[in-house]
């Protein structure tokens, strides 16, 4: 359709039409992405650039002297910042996998299996994606209490794998495995489990890859738990480690170390995004609301 | 393994006790999603929605955490809208203003740029996408220390020395600590790092629009880019709209720490950065007035709720 002026959505070519966009978008995109060089540039300098005036953006002299201090300090509790970086892995580690493993069971359920509390419990879940943690930090507290999990290290974990989004994202993409394939399946004597861990799971990667970015980013950057129920030092998370350089008002030589601690925050977030992105744009294409 | 038993109705079990039967139909019936449903609904049950329950519970009552709570009605509500001058005259406006402006600007400034970065190549629109999703890759905490180094005070700070040298000031300018500036400045950062989850929804809700949609709209008369956005594009990805909507609301409401993140105390400084989640953490974790707390949080959640009531007014399906 030669005379077609209009908008051509995922161009495989490059043409002159599309320079307006990258003329709007290129500028744009260095400026959101400003922070996160100045992360970088700002964690690699040596104390001398850090009080440098006029101070200078980028580091003239990179040093890891940094990261060196960071890793070899100990809090006033006597415990060393390696700590809390070890159960920040543990604690992100367990809690995407059984994240994964949670919300694909139920979002199997909610798309196969027929009962009569179907609609009435997704339609819940749906209306939990308007839940914010933080509006129920307090009665959260006193549960938390009463189930015996105040300086239980699982309490960093536990709280964090309901996952309303993940759920409606893990549902929306099983709908789109055809039901003749489950069916197939079971008349070659497959059961419920072999179904799930053979079918549903191999089929949902994509999505899958996608609740394991969220629920990442979830508790790798979650400082609620540690805050309100863990009083004990040994068991809280880098993030929480890293909140505490907010509420000092940090002075110049801090601030070297807290960017460094930042990027170290960053990293991973990124490397799973950039690991995984194909895949939750695949996921993302079925993440409507109706 | 009755999967797709909606039609197919299930043999008669006869001459079983009533009961007993009742059960065991339920059970091979309904039992097995029961049993993979069986974890996600038991935290949910417990973490998401008696929490809110018990919010609403304890919003009736005077609480001090160490003493029963003690039933009072409507008091607490009524407090909060007549005598809570902090709330009023600080708390409501900021949040109203915050929301208000970061709301509706990330929302529509995500849904362009996914327009537009649908519209190149997809080798630069990965790396583009990536750029302009970095920031909320990280949300809140370790932003905060940055935004705080850039912000900070002292002539050494980056804004501050950057508009001494140019003249534009001639006393560095404490912005996390005056009224005026930390409210501009907690929404500026707040849009900065808000491209998320909603962002990706909306690129690929634009990229998987079928590519006749536009021949045909043209056909029908569309001459202009903006009459195809309206009549094509946004009609098209509506689900995709709405949950990027959603996904706004909650999180515009949700960024309120930011405030208290970067002046570094609750209350913020002349309360300039107060908003309804740091009102509920001054009073529940400072102050223990927990029922009280506990009214702010049921607003809270119902003003969520109605926001994005309206949004799904707006985009939802009309059938």
């Amino acid at each position: 359709m030669a005379s077609f002026q209009g908008t051509k959505m995922n161009p495989s070519r490059f043409h002159i039409s599309q320079l307006k966009f990258y003329l709007i978008l290129a500028p744009l995109s260095v400026f959101m992405v400003m922070p996160i060089i100045f992360i970088f540039s700002h964690s690699l300098k040596p104390m001398d650039e850090l009080f440098a005036f006029p101070p200078r953006f980028f580091v003239q002299n990179p040093t890891m002297d940094n990261f060196r201090f960071l890793l070899s300090t100990f809090t006033v509790s006597g415990i060393p910042v390696s700590r809390y970086i070890f159960n920040s892995v543990v604690i992100t580690v367990v809690t995407v996998f059984a994240t994964i493993y949670i919300s694909a069971a139920a979002g199997y359920a909610f798309s196969k299996k027929n009962f009569k509390l179907k609609n009435t419990l997704f339609s819940i879940n749906t209306l939990a994606l308007m839940f914010v943690p933080v509006a129920v930090s307090i009665p959260r507290y006193f549960l938390v209490v009463k189930l015996g999990l105040i300086n239980d290290f699982s309490v960093n974990i536990l709280p964090l794998l309901a996952m309303p989004v993940g759920l409606f994202l893990l549902k929306q993409f099983i709908d789109q495995i055809p039901n003749e394939l489950i069916e197939a399946a079971q008349i070659d004597g497959a059961n419920d489990f072999t179904i799930f861990r053979k079918i549903i799971i191999p089929m949902t990667m994509p999505a899958i890859a996608t609740i394991a970015i969220l629920a990442f980013q979830l508790s790798w950057n979650s400082i609620e738990p540690a805050t309100l129920y863990v009083n004990d030092e040994e068991l809280k998370n880098f993030a929480y480690y890293m909140s505490t350089f907010t509420a000092t008002n940090n002075e110049v030589a801090g601030q070297g170390i807290s960017a460094a601690a930042a990027l170290i925050m960053f990293i991973p977030n990124l490397l799973i995004f950039i690991f995984m992105q194909s895949r939750v744009m695949n996921t993302m294409a079925h993440s409507g609301l109706k | 393994m009755e999967t797709k038993s909606d039609t197919a109705a299930l043999p008669r079990i006869d001459g079983m006790p009533q009961t007993r039967s009742k059960f065991k139909k339920w059970r091979d019936k309904e039992g097995s999603a029961y049993l993979f449903l069986a974890p996600y609904l038991l935290l949910f049950f417990v973490f998401i929605v008696l929490p809110v329950i018990f919010a609403v519970g304890l919003s009736f009552t005077s609480f001090n955490a160490i003493q029963m709570p003690k039933f009072m009605g409507l008091k607490n509500y009524i407090d909060l809208f007549m005598r809570d001058s902090v709330f009023m005259q600080y708390v409501l406006p900021n949040t109203l203003k915050f929301s208000l402006i970061v709301g509706p600007i990330s929302y529509v400034l995500s849904f362009l740029l996914a327009w537009m970065l649908a519209q190149i190549q997809r080798g630069p629109r990965t790396v583009l996408a990536l750029l302009i999703y970095s920031p909320s890759l990280t949300m809140g905490i370790a932003m905060a220390v940055v935004w705080k180094t850039i912000f900070s005070g002292d002539p050494t700070g980056y804004i501050n020395s950057l508009l001494l040298r140019n003249g534009f000031i001639t006393q560095p300018i404490q912005w996390l600590q005056s009224p005026e500036y930390l409210l501009p400045i907690m929404m500026v950062v707040t849009v900065w790092s808000s491209m998320g989850i909603g962002f990706l929804a909306m690129l690929a809700g634009v990229l998987n629009i079928n590519s006749e949609m536009y021949e045909a709209g043209y056909i029908d008369g569309i001459s202009n880019r903006f009459q195809e956005i309206v009549h094509i594009t946004i009609p098209s990805m509506k689900p995709q709209m709405l949950f990027g909507a959603v996904m706004a609301v909650v999180n515009t409401f949700q960024a309120g720490l930011i405030g208290v993140q970067l002046s570094g105390t609750n209350p913020t400084p002349s309360y300039a950065g107060q908003l309804i989640v740091n009102h509920i953490e001054d009073y529940g974790f400072i102050r223990y007035e927990m029922g009280y707390a506990s009214a702010i949080s049921t607003v809270l959640l119902l003003v969520i709720w109605l926001c994005s009531k309206i949004v799904w007014k707006m985009f939802a399906e009309k059938e």
